[in-house]
């Protein structure tokens, strides 16, 4: 295999895993967001690698689609994010645990 | 691969790797979301060497265009003056639990890599098309989405169409509600 598809799983792995810790470490809602964006660019720099590891297209298609989903999940959840806030005026994501509106 | 799109890869993944670690340890989130346009722009250099170039201009384009000016947007709106960014957790030992746990994922990871057979160089791959096609051309991304993933293409649309009508009702919904009996403390009108 080649060297550069190696180092790009492993350069998407560790991003993930980054990720993974800033969305368990931070508590501010809209960091958490910006790193599950980064967990979904990660996955798509494995899929652009296998794509051009396999010279198959479909690897692209994917990584579209989860650019897609994410530009999806950024709209409502930023906007679940300004209907918390307006409604609680605050920034801790621990104080934010309950279900009725 | 030669060597020279090596010298480009590897700054260009450190730049990736210092975006994501600013990204987790950034105080302010304005500091945060410019970390994070730092690594997408560094991805999608990536995504250049290895021949996506319109999965490059998109990431651009949607990512650092689209979704980061909402991002910026939406802090800069909840800034309030005078406001003090903590990074305190509520449990001492959270640092260490998602260090962890952030290790534990990308040693399962590299193990599945390794165990794949990745550092072992020289395995052929087989041939998956019959014709081997252009994958860095823009056409054949084309081709494929409007022909074999035209079914996910269209599903993706009408998520899109979903997605933004839930975003406006949510907006709608909460400026609605201060004429309600629970009111938030600013903003009567």
């Amino acid at each position: 295999m080649e060297r550069i598809v190696v180092y790009s799983l492993v350069l998407s792995g560790l991003l993930f895993s980054m990720g993974m810790l800033g969305v368990v470490v931070r508590r501010h809602p809209l960091v958490m967001f910006m790193c599950i964006e980064l967990m979904l660019n990660a996955a798509n720099l494995a899929f652009i690698a296998f794509a051009w590891h396999l010279q198959e297209v479909s690897g692209q298609v994917y990584a579209l689609i989860v650019m897609a989903v994410a530009a999806a999940e950024v709209a409502v959840g930023l906007a679940i994010i300004v209907a918390v806030y307006r409604y609680r005026a605050d920034v801790d994501i621990d104080d934010v645990s309950t279900l009725r509106g | 691969m030669n060597g020279l799109e090596l010298w480009v890869f590897v700054p260009v993944a450190v730049l990736a790797v210092i975006g994501a670690g600013g990204l987790v340890g950034a105080r302010n989130p304005v500091h945060c979301a410019l970390f994070l346009m730092l690594n997408l722009l560094s991805l999608a250099a990536l995504f250049l060497i290895l021949s996506a170039p319109l999965i490059a201009a998109l990431q651009i384009i949607v990512y650092a265009g689209a979704i980061m000016v909402l991002f910026v947007f939406v802090i800069l709106f909840f800034v309030r003056p005078g406001q003090v960014y903590t990074v305190s957790y509520s449990l001492p030992l959270m640092y260490s639990l998602g260090a962890l746990l952030s290790v534990v994922a990308l040693g399962v990871v590299l193990t599945a890599l390794y165990q794949g057979g990745l550092f072992h160089p020289g395995v052929p791959v087989p041939p998956t098309a019959e014709t081997p096609l252009d994958v860095a051309a823009p056409a054949s991304l084309g081709v494929a989405l409007f022909s074999r993933y035209l079914l996910p293409f269209e599903l993706t649309s009408l998520l899109l169409l979903v997605a933004m009508l839930g975003a406006v009702v949510m907006a709608r919904r909460v400026s609605r509600e201060p004429a309600g009996g629970k009111r938030s403390p600013e903003g009567d009108s």
